[in-house]
């Protein structure tokens, strides 16, 4: 799922400061798991927010709500009545959810309550960590499940570089955090499967085309077209 | 090892010479002569010159136009090149440059992590590995092909080319197999590590001639002496992939200040005494970092004075 963290408050007071009537729109999906976007981040965030602008002696109206996904048109649609009585909507969806927002309700200024980080999983209560970078050509049949492209800090494609050291990436050391050196598990996984023979073979250079690298991606799929 | 070029360091290894080399840290601005001073300290004492490309990820003359520099003073330069900061479209077009120039020899690397330099906020390229590199040259010079499929009919660069190789990195066991796999992108020659384990890179040498790979490839030992314990202690705790045994820094540790250079270097001089002895080491990489006055003598206490001289080196 898409992971995002809440933004700084300085930060969303300083977006939202100039406006009187403030919605804050939270999004049901993957922000309400990694609990960066929820309706329970919502309510947390409009109680702040209006507890700030009293203290302030500013008149402002602070309210929130929670929609079903910002991704989607359909519930995006559900907002079309209470747009006209605000000025201005801060979004707790991801990156995409909030520029959706933006695009449907184009005279309405959007901004961002969370900042979205990147494609992972639920470690721990409170620990989320990135497994997927979207590249667009799935390379895990080759290399024992895990990606050397979102795993290894160098996305390597050939095996771990000279700096992996008791299973950590040499980052590790640097960013006080244990990272664990993704061709470290490739290998053990490979060991565990007996394809080590998938590791000998050097990998042709990967087509970043269909990456970020090509432009922004689209996908139009006929058999699923109206 | 199979193809020749008019690389100076492969006619050394192919005349059956022990090989020496050692490198040069171009400066972070841009004054002309910083690296042909430490060119002219070195120059009579090695058969090549490595030129780090941003090595630590820390700013520096391009690793390129410090290889013009070497070549147009009659030296021989092994250009560095990471992939860190160049995309295919790059990588390509500074080896021909480098080729326009004579440039022959070549260290194809992946490069340290950009957070490590002095640019930690920036964005990293990594279009392709140190394996990929070394095939994008080989087929630069074996098949005269750009990676798009373009022939070069004339101009084809003529490069040796070499790879790093960590035998003291994890896992252990993946080290040899990701050695053979540099070997076949392309490797004619390996430039390891900073050896201090002397234990463990014979261990990874037994298991390198097991599979014959020394026969193929060229393994210079990579060697840097210690100026103090102080520095042994930094190695061994916060550079990545560095295996410093305790014994060495307590043995720097018993001399006085002073001394411990002195000690440092008698360490490495011990070290390429043993390496001598070990089959399939071709020669020594010397990295004397920002100490490079003191490559002629350590060269020359190891029995490695003079250089040989080859036809068209």
């Amino acid at each position: 799922m898409i992971m995002a963290k809440p933004k700084p408050m300085d930060e969303i007071i300083n977006d939202i400061k100039d406006f009187a009537k403030v919605l804050i729109v939270g999004c049901n999906g993957c922000v309400t798991v990694c609990e960066a976007g929820g309706l329970k981040e919502v309510e947390a965030l409009t109680s702040a927010l209006r507890i700030h602008f009293m203290h302030k002696g500013k008149k402002a109206q602070i309210d929130g709500m929670s929609i079903t996904r910002q991704c989607d048109k359909e519930y995006l649609h559900e907002l079309a009545d209470k747009m006209d009585s605000y000025d201005a909507v801060l979004s707790l969806a991801c990156g995409a959810g909030i520029q959706f927002m933006a695009e449907m309700y184009g005279k309405k200024p959007v901004f961002p309550g969370v900042d979205t980080c990147f494609i992972g999983v639920t470690e721990d209560q409170g620990v989320w960590s990135e497994r997927c970078q979207a590249c667009g050509q799935c390379v895990l049949s080759s290399t024992g499940g895990i990606c050397p492209i979102a795993r290894c800090s160098k996305r390597m494609l050939n095996g771990p570089c000279g700096g992996s050291e008791k299973g950590k990436c040499e980052l590790s050391v640097l960013l006080n955090r244990d990272i664990p050196c993704g061709w470290h598990l490739i290998y053990e996984r490979l060991k565990t499967f007996k394809q080590l023979d998938r590791f000998a073979q050097p990998a042709a250079d990967k087509d970043w085309s269909t990456s970020r690298e090509g432009g922004p991606r689209e996908i139009i799929r006929e058999d699923v077209r109206p | 090892m199979t193809t020749s070029t008019p690389s100076k360091l492969q006619k050394i290894i192919a005349a059956g010479h022990w090989a020496v080399t050692s490198e040069c840290g171009p400066p972070r601005d841009g004054r002309p002569d910083v690296v042909e001073h430490k060119v002219n300290l070195i120059k009579d004492y090695v058969d090549a010159i490595n030129v780090t490309d941003n090595q630590t990820a820390v700013v520096r003359q391009c690793s390129l136009a410090a290889c013009i520099r070497i070549k147009l003073m009659g030296q021989e330069p092994i250009l560095q090149m990471v992939t860190r900061d160049r995309n295919r479209i790059a990588i390509q077009s500074d080896i021909l440059g480098a080729t326009s120039f004579g440039i022959s020899t070549m260290l194809c690397l992946t490069g340290d992590h950009q957070r490590f330099g002095d640019h930690p906020n920036a964005a990293n390229v990594f279009d392709m590995d140190s394996t990929r590199l070394l095939s994008t040259v080989k087929t630069m010079r074996d098949d005269g092909k750009l990676l798009s499929g373009f022939e070069m009919r004339e101009g084809r660069p003529q490069m040796f080319i070499g790879a790093a190789e960590n035998p003291f990195a994890d896992p252990f066991e993946i080290r040899v197999l990701r050695l053979a796999k540099k070997v076949a992108a392309g490797a004619q020659f390996i430039q390891t590590q900073c050896i201090y384990n002397m234990e463990k890179f014979k261990l990874w040498m037994k298991m390198v001639r097991e599979m014959g790979l020394h026969e193929k490839v060229a393994i210079l030992a990579g060697l840097t002496p210690m100026k103090n314990a102080g520095m042994a202690k930094y190695m061994k705790n916060r550079v990545p992939g560095m295996d410093v045994p305790d014994w060495i820094i307590k043995r720097l540790g018993s001399f006085p200040k002073e001394k411990q250079a002195e000690e440092g270097i008698k360490i490495l001089l011990e070290q390429i005494e043993e390496l001598k002895q070990e089959e399939g080491i071709r020669g020594f990489h010397i990295m004397a970092i920002e100490w490079e006055e003191k490559v002629p003598e350590i060269v020359q206490r190891a029995g490695l004075y003079p250089r040989p001289a080859v036809n068209g080196g």
